[in-house]
């Protein structure tokens, strides 16, 4: 069992945040994030995008912002669960809260904070017959242990980073990578769409495209796919495989929080503007996953609510003692790892 | 500056014909988003950078619409359930060349 002060779910950047101004409160956080890295969508949509709204910063590419918070909370050494949904919550006798992922981790925590975003990350599916017969029996939209596919015939389907980074890191462990795309333009980072093109020149990887895939086949498991090559004419073809990986990106869903018992209006949880606090006590939603009057969808208001909920949490978990806020020019950052950073003295000496 | 009326049938069949503004720099995704006529987290998911297809449409009328970009093409190629009329609403500019302009929004996916 994880124990922790704030349990923290979604580890985007209003998640992130939050996780410093708790940390000035000295209150401990531990993150869930169903992705495998922290960062929420500016790790996975966008990272290469400049984001311009950020007070202080006239331009950041989200993912350097995420990596800036990522610095700026070290010294609050958050826990994370990563690449684990929450699940199921679970309301104690003590008022606390268990979440348990899907993984069946467990975690405690008197206060559990909702920065989810527009919800988990949840791989986009093909619209293929059959599909659900072969998931985890020859299909996987997630790399887990490139192990998996040592000395195996693989396909690939996709035309992005990961359809990309995954052929050419496949390529040298499976014994055979097919990779299908739609167009013969990919969207990737250059260097990996001239190392694939480097590959398919070495015959180290099978291109075929413009091309679909239209259909899977196999007894039990999955043991054959047929593709769709369209070009002047339309060519069908069909491949013996061992395994077939769809990587048509993630699209977010609500999903399990939808059934936790907390408001919810349009996708969004309803939440006061005093702190934050759901319908449930205890239970804070913060970011773009929360709505009230008036509510923006913007990080710079996400860190606000961080702000907000983390005082109130800690009235919640200290209801007798006292506390006044203390800019951090004043009190300095005081890390749990035992690093302290303050404003240097200033330097007081007589002029004679 | 002018309004436009776009016909815009939503995901479950449902036609809507709205007068879209010309003069506040929205594209055809946030008009679909200020009407409600689908529901918020399900369309604009990416906020406009051609980089979700979540506001994929198909256009039914014979508009000459501004070409594609690179982003929207490989968007679409990677997309769901696209046909030869698919765009990304994110991507249309409303402008007063859309007047009477049809679409229809795709399954969501």
């Amino acid at each position: 069992m994880i124990t922790t002060d704030i349990l923290i779910i979604g580890a985007g950047p209003t998640g992130l945040f939050a996780v410093f101004e708790a940390g000035l409160l000295q209150l401990k956080c531990h993150l869930i994030d169903a992705l495998p890295q922290a960062g929420g969508q500016c790790s996975e949509i966008y990272p290469k995008k400049p984001i311009y709204d950020i007070p202080g910063f006239p331009e950041v590419l989200a993912g350097d912002l995420v990596d800036n918070l990522m610095e700026q909370i070290k010294p609050f050494k958050p826990g994370f669960t990563l690449g684990e949904r929450a699940q199921h919550i679970e309301k104690q006798e003590d008022g606390s809260f268990i979440v348990t992922t899907n993984k069946g981790t467990k975690h405690h925590a008197p206060i559990v904070a909702i920065a989810g975003g527009l919800g988990s990350f949840e791989p986009r599916k093909p619209l293929l017959e059959n599909l659900k017969k072969y998931e985890d029996n020859g299909i996987a939209y997630i790399i887990k242990d490139p192990e998996v596919y040592r000395d195996k015939k693989v396909v690939i389907a996709g035309g992005g980073d990961s359809a990309l980074d995954w052929s050419i890191f496949l390529a040298n462990i499976a014994s055979e990578v097919t990779l299908v795309h739609r167009r013969k333009e990919f969207r990737g980072a250059l260097d990996s769409v001239e190392k694939v093109q480097a590959f398919k020149n070495q015959g180290k990887i099978r291109l075929i495209t413009p091309a679909e895939v239209t259909g899977l086949e196999g007894e039990d498991k999955l043991e054959a796919v047929n593709i769709r090559k369209i070009t002047t004419d339309i060519e069908d073809i069909s491949i013996q495989v061992d395994n077939f990986i769809p990587l048509f990106g993630l699209s977010p869903k609500l999903g399990p929080i939808a059934d936790w018992g907390l408001d919810i209006e349009r996708n969004a949880i309803k939440v006061n503007t005093f702190d934050y606090q759901t319908n449930v006590p205890g239970i804070y939603a913060i970011g773009d996953v929360n709505t009230y009057p008036g509510k923006l969808k913007l990080i710079l208001c996400g860190f606000h609510e961080a702000t907000l909920m983390c005082q109130s949490a800690y009235q919640r978990i200290y209801p007798d003692k006292k506390y006044v806020m203390k800019y951090t020019t004043v009190g300095g950052v005081t890390g749990f790892d035992g690093s302290k950073k303050e404003a240097p003295k200033a330097v007081v000496k007589a002029i004679d | 500056m002018s309004d436009v009326k776009i016909k815009i049938t939503d995901r479950e069949g449902f036609v809507h014909e709205i007068d879209a503004p010309t003069d506040m720099n929205m594209n055809l995704m946030e008009v679909v988003r200020s009407y409600e006529l689908a529901p918020e987290g399900t369309i604009g998911i990416c906020g406009g950078m051609a980089m979700c297809a979540s506001c994929q449409c198909y256009v039914k009328s014979d508009h000459q619409l501004p070409e594609k970009s690179d982003d929207e093409e490989a968007m679409l190629a990677e997309a769901f359930h696209v046909e030869d009329n698919s765009r990304l609403g994110c991507q249309i500019h409303i402008t007063e060349d859309l007047e009477g302009l049809e679409v229809e929004l795709a399954p969501e996916s």
